[in-house]
C-alpha cells in the first residue's frame, strides 16, 4: 500500500509520537489502562500506514462495483437511491397493522417490514393452549390466508416490497402472500419482498423453534428452489446476525456465526437441489445489527462484504457478481437501549444508523425509543424514521460512497474483524457445519459465555451504559405506553372459528394430506403450501403437518 | 443449620425466546453456589410448576419479555399452590411495566426486576430470602 519512504517517514515519526505519548502518560495515567470496543476487541491508541502495509489495493479494496465489493455493491452508491427506510412494525390484529402500515407509507417509509406475534412466529394458532396471553402483544396475529389479505389491504404488492420476519412457518406465511398478491391480480412473478426464513440462527440465538435443523434447512431450500423458478424478485432468506448480537455475541461472532450461515444455506441448496449457485445466490440478503460501538460496526460490515464475497468465489465458484454482492438490512440494537432515561435511546439510535449507513447497508430499521418498555408509539416511531431522513438528507454523509475507506484504523479493524471471523468459519467447518456445529452447542455457548461477560464487565462499570452504571437519576420520565387490549385475543381467536365455520373442511384435510405426502417424499412443500392456504388451512395447521412429519425441536436449554 | 444449597429453576414461560438475560441468571445464580435448573425456552406454566415440585426447589425464577407476564406468572403461582407447593417462592423478571408491578404481587410473586438490575443484586435478595426447604 506505501513505498518504502512513507513507511520510513510512519516509523521515524511514529517513534517521536510514542515518545511523547511516554511522556505524557507519566505525568498523568491515561483515564483507564485498557480501551476496548462494546465486544472487547482493543483497539490500539493510533493506527497508521504500517497497520495496512501488506494490503493490497486492488485484492483487498477496489472500487464499489469491483471485487472484493468491500466498498459496496452498486458503482453509485446512496447517490442512486438511499437505503431503503424500512420500519418494523406489526401489533394487535391484522387491521390495527394495516393502518400502522398506511401512516407509516405516508410519513415517507419506503418499505414494509412484519413484525409477527409469537404463536404465528411459533407456528400456533390464536386458540391454542400455547398462545394463551401472547396474542397482538408483540407483533401481528395472523391465522389464515383472510387476515394475510386485511393485513395487505390496499397496498400495492406489486410496488411495495414487503419484509416479513417469520421463521419456522416462512412457507405458510410466504404462500399467504403469494396467493394474496394473485388475488390482487398481480402475478408471483412481479412480487418483491423478503422472508426471514433463516432457522440456523434460530437455534443459536432467537429460538422460534419447530422442527429439528436439518428439516428446517430442507424447508428452506425448498423455497430458495421455489423462488428460484417461480419468483425471482424474492430474497427467499435473510441471513440474520441481529438476532445472535442481540442473544449477546461479539461483533465478530455475530459476523462469523452469520456468514457461515448463509454458507450452510447455499452447501444444502446445492446438494439437495442440484441447482447451481448462480442460479439462487443472487437472491440471498443479510441483516446485520448496528449496535453501539460505532467504528466497529462499520468494519464488521465491511468485513462482511468483503467475506462474503471471497467465499463466494473462492468457495463455491459463483461467476455472476450478484452472487458475490452481500446486500443487507440494518436494524439498530434493541440491546443497547435502556429502560432509563428512555429519551437517551434517540442518541444511541442515530449513531447507530450513522453507522449502518457508514457501513453502506441498503435498508435500515431505526428502533423507537420506547421499544425497550413496549411495541413503539406513532410519535416513537415517527422520531426513529426522522432519523433515518435526517441522515440521508441533512448530514451529507450520503454524498460520497464510503467515506471511511483508506482509515488506517477503519482498513486495519476491517481485516481484524475478517481474520478473526474466518477463524471461527475454519472451526465450524472442521465441525461439519454448522447444522453440526449446532447440534454440539457450539455457537450458543460462544454466545452465552460473551453475553454474562459483557453483565459482569457492565455490573463492574467496566463497560458503561448511561443510566443502568453511570449518570442514574431518579426522575421518573412519563412516557406514554402502548398496550394491546385483551380483547384483541377473544376477537382474533373470534375471527379465526367463524373462518373455521364457513371453509370447506374436507378440502382442507386433503390439502393438508397432499402437503404430508410431499414431506415425506421430499419434494418442495411450496406448491402444497399455496394450495393449503388457499383452502384457509391455518397456520398451525400447515406447521402440525411438518411437526408431525419432521418431530419436534425442543430447546435444550444450554448456557 | 448444615450447608444445604439453595436450589433455583430458571424459567421461560411462554413463547418468547429472548433467553438472553434468563441464561445470564442462570450462569451468575450458579457462580453464587446455588443450584440452577435451565428450563429451555416455550415451557407452559404446568410445564414449569411440574418441574419445580419434581426437583425441589426453593425458589423459580420466570423470565418473560413479550408482554405475556400477566397471564403466565401468576398461572405458575397458582399450578404451585393447588399442588401442594405453594411455599416455593416465584420470582420474576423481564419487560415488566411499572402498572403491572402490584398485580404481580398480588398474585403471589415474591420479587420482580426489570432491566439494568444489577446481578448481585438478584443474588443478595435471593440469599437474604429464599431458605433451603427442609
Amino acid at each position: 500500500m506505501f513505498t518504502e519512504d512513507v513507511l520510513n517517514q510512519s516509523s521515524s515519526l511514529r517513534k517521536k509520537w510514542e515518545d511523547e505519548v511516554k511522556k505524557v502518560v507519566a505525568k498523568s495515567a491515561d483515564q483507564k489502562p485498557e480501551w476496548t470496543t462494546v465486544s472487547d476487541l482493543p483497539i490500539k491508541r493510533i493506527y497508521g500506514p504500517e497497520d495496512i502495509k501488506d494490503m493490497d489495493f486492488e485484492k483487498d479494496i477496489a472500487y464499489p462495483g469491483q471485487y472484493p465489493y468491500l466498498r459496496g455493491n452498486q458503482p453509485t452508491g446512496y447517490r442512486g437511491k438511499y437505503w431503503t427506510f424500512r420500519m418494523f412494525s406489526g401489533m394487535g390484529s391484522a387491521a390495527e397493522t394495516n393502518e400502522r402500515w398506511h401512516y407509516l407509507l405516508k410519513t415517507g417509509q419506503t418499505g414494509l417490514s412484519t413484525a409477527f406475534d409469537f404463536p404465528t412466529l411459533m407456528g400456533y394458532d390464536s386458540d391454542s393452549p400455547k398462545a394463551k396471553g401472547e396474542c397482538g402483544k408483540c407483533g401481528v396475529a395472523i391465522d389464515t390466508i383472510d387476515d394475510f389479505q386485511t393485513l395487505v389491504k390496499g397496498i400495492p404488492l406489486d410496488k411495495i416490497t414487503t419484509s416479513m420476519t417469520i421463521n419456522p412457518p416462512a412457507t405458510a406465511i410466504w404462500a399467504m402472500y403469494l396467493a394474496s398478491a394473485e388475488i390482487q391480480g398481480v402475478p408471483i412473478n412481479k412480487v418483491g419482498g423478503t422472508i426471514q426464513n433463516d432457522m440456523l440462527k434460530e437455534f443459536i440465538a432467537q429460538k422460534t423453534l419447530m422442527c429439528p435443523p436439518d428439516a428446517s434447512v430442507k424447508l428452506i431450500s425448498d423455497t430458495v428452489e421455489f423462488g428460484t423458478k417461480f419468483v425471482p424478485r424474492w430474497n427467499t432468506i435473510s441471513i440474520s446476525g441481529y438476532h445472535i448480537r442481540e442473544a449477546g455475541a461479539t461483533a465478530v461472532q455475530e459476523l462469523a456465526f452469520t456468514l457461515r450461515d448463509g454458507m450452510e444455506y447455499v452447501e444444502d441448496v446445492i446438494r439437495r437441489k442440484g441447482l447451481d449457485v448462480d442460479e439462487f445466490a443472487p437472491r440471498l440478503s443479510f441483516f446485520f445489527n448496528a449496535h453501539i460501538d460505532f467504528f466497529e460496526e462499520i468494519a464488521k460490515m465491511r468485513a462482511a462484504r468483503r467475506i462474503w464475497a471471497k467465499a463466494m468465489k473462492e468457495r463455491y465458484k459463483a461467476k455472476d457478481p450478484r452472487s458475490l454482492w452481500m446486500r443487507f438490512h440494518t436494524q439498530t440494537a434493541g440491546c443497547s437501549l435502556t429502560a432509563q432515561q428512555p429519551y437517551n435511546n434517540v442518541i444511541r439510535t442515530a449513531v447507530e444508523a450513522l453507522a449502518g449507513v457508514l457501513g453502506g447497508t441498503q435498508s435500515l430499521h431505526t428502533n423507537s425509543l420506547d421499544e425497550v418498555l413496549c411495541l413503539p408509539s406513532d410519535h416513537a416511531v415517527q422520531i426513529a424514521l426522522r432519523t433515518q431522513q435526517i441522515i440521508a438528507e441533512e448530514t451529507g454523509v450520503a454524498n460520497t460512497i464510503d467515506p471511511l475507506a483508506g482509515s488506517y484504523f477503519i482498513e486495519a479493524l476491517t481485516n481484524e474483524m475478517e481474520e478473526k471471523a474466518w477463524e471461527y468459519i475454519h472451526k465450524i467447518d472442521d465441525m461439519g457445519g454448522m447444522v453440526k456445529a449446532i447440534e454440539n452447542g457450539f455457537p450458543q455457548l460462544e454466545i452465552s459465555d460473551a453475553s454474562y461477560r459483557y453483565q459482569k464487565q457492565i455490573d463492574a462499570g467496566e463497560k458503561i451504559m448511561i443510566g443502568i452504571n453511570k449518570y442514574i437519576t431518579d426522575e421518573e420520565v412519563e412516557i406514554p405506553l402502548i398496550e394491546i387490549d385483551d380483547s384483541v385475543e377473544t376477537e382474533q381467536i373470534a375471527r379465526l372459528h367463524e373462518v373455521k365455520r364457513k371453509r370447506d373442511n374436507r378440502h382442507v384435510t386433503e390439502c393438508l394430506k397432499d402437503l404430508a405426502q410431499a414431506c415425506k417424499k421430499g419434494e418442495n412443500v411450496m406448491p402444497f403450501c399455496i394450495e393449503a392456504v388457499k383452502a384457509y388451512s391455518t397456520v398451525q395447521e400447515i406447521c402440525d403437518v411438518y411437526r408431525e412429519v419432521y418431530g419436534e425441536y425442543r430447546d435444550p436449554g444450554i448456557y | 443449620m448444615p450447608d444445604k444449597k439453595i436450589r433455583v429453576l430458571v424459567a421461560k414461560p411462554g413463547l418468547d425466546g429472548h433467553d438472553r438475560g434468563a441464561k445470564v441468571i442462570a450462569r451468575c445464580f450458579r457462580d453464587a453456589g446455588f443450584e440452577v435448573i435451565y428450563t429451555g425456552c416455550h415451557q407452559t406454566p404446568e410445564q414449569i410448576a411440574s418441574a419445580a415440585i419434581q426437583e425441589d426447589v426453593d425458589v423459580v425464577g420466570l423470565s418473560c419479555l413479550s408482554g405475556a407476564h400477566k397471564y403466565l406468572f401468576p398461572q405458575v403461582v397458582k399450578l404451585l399452590q393447588e399442588q401442594g407447593a405453594g411455599d416455593i417462592a416465584v420470582i420474576g423478571g423481564g419487560i415488566i411495566p411499572d402498572k403491572d408491578m402490584q398485580p404481580l404481587y398480588d398474585a403471589g410473586l415474591k420479587a420482580i426486576f426489570t432491566p439494568g438490575a444489577p446481578l448481585d443484586s438478584l443474588v443478595a435478595w435471593v440469599n437474604e430470602n429464599i431458605h433451603p426447604r427442609a
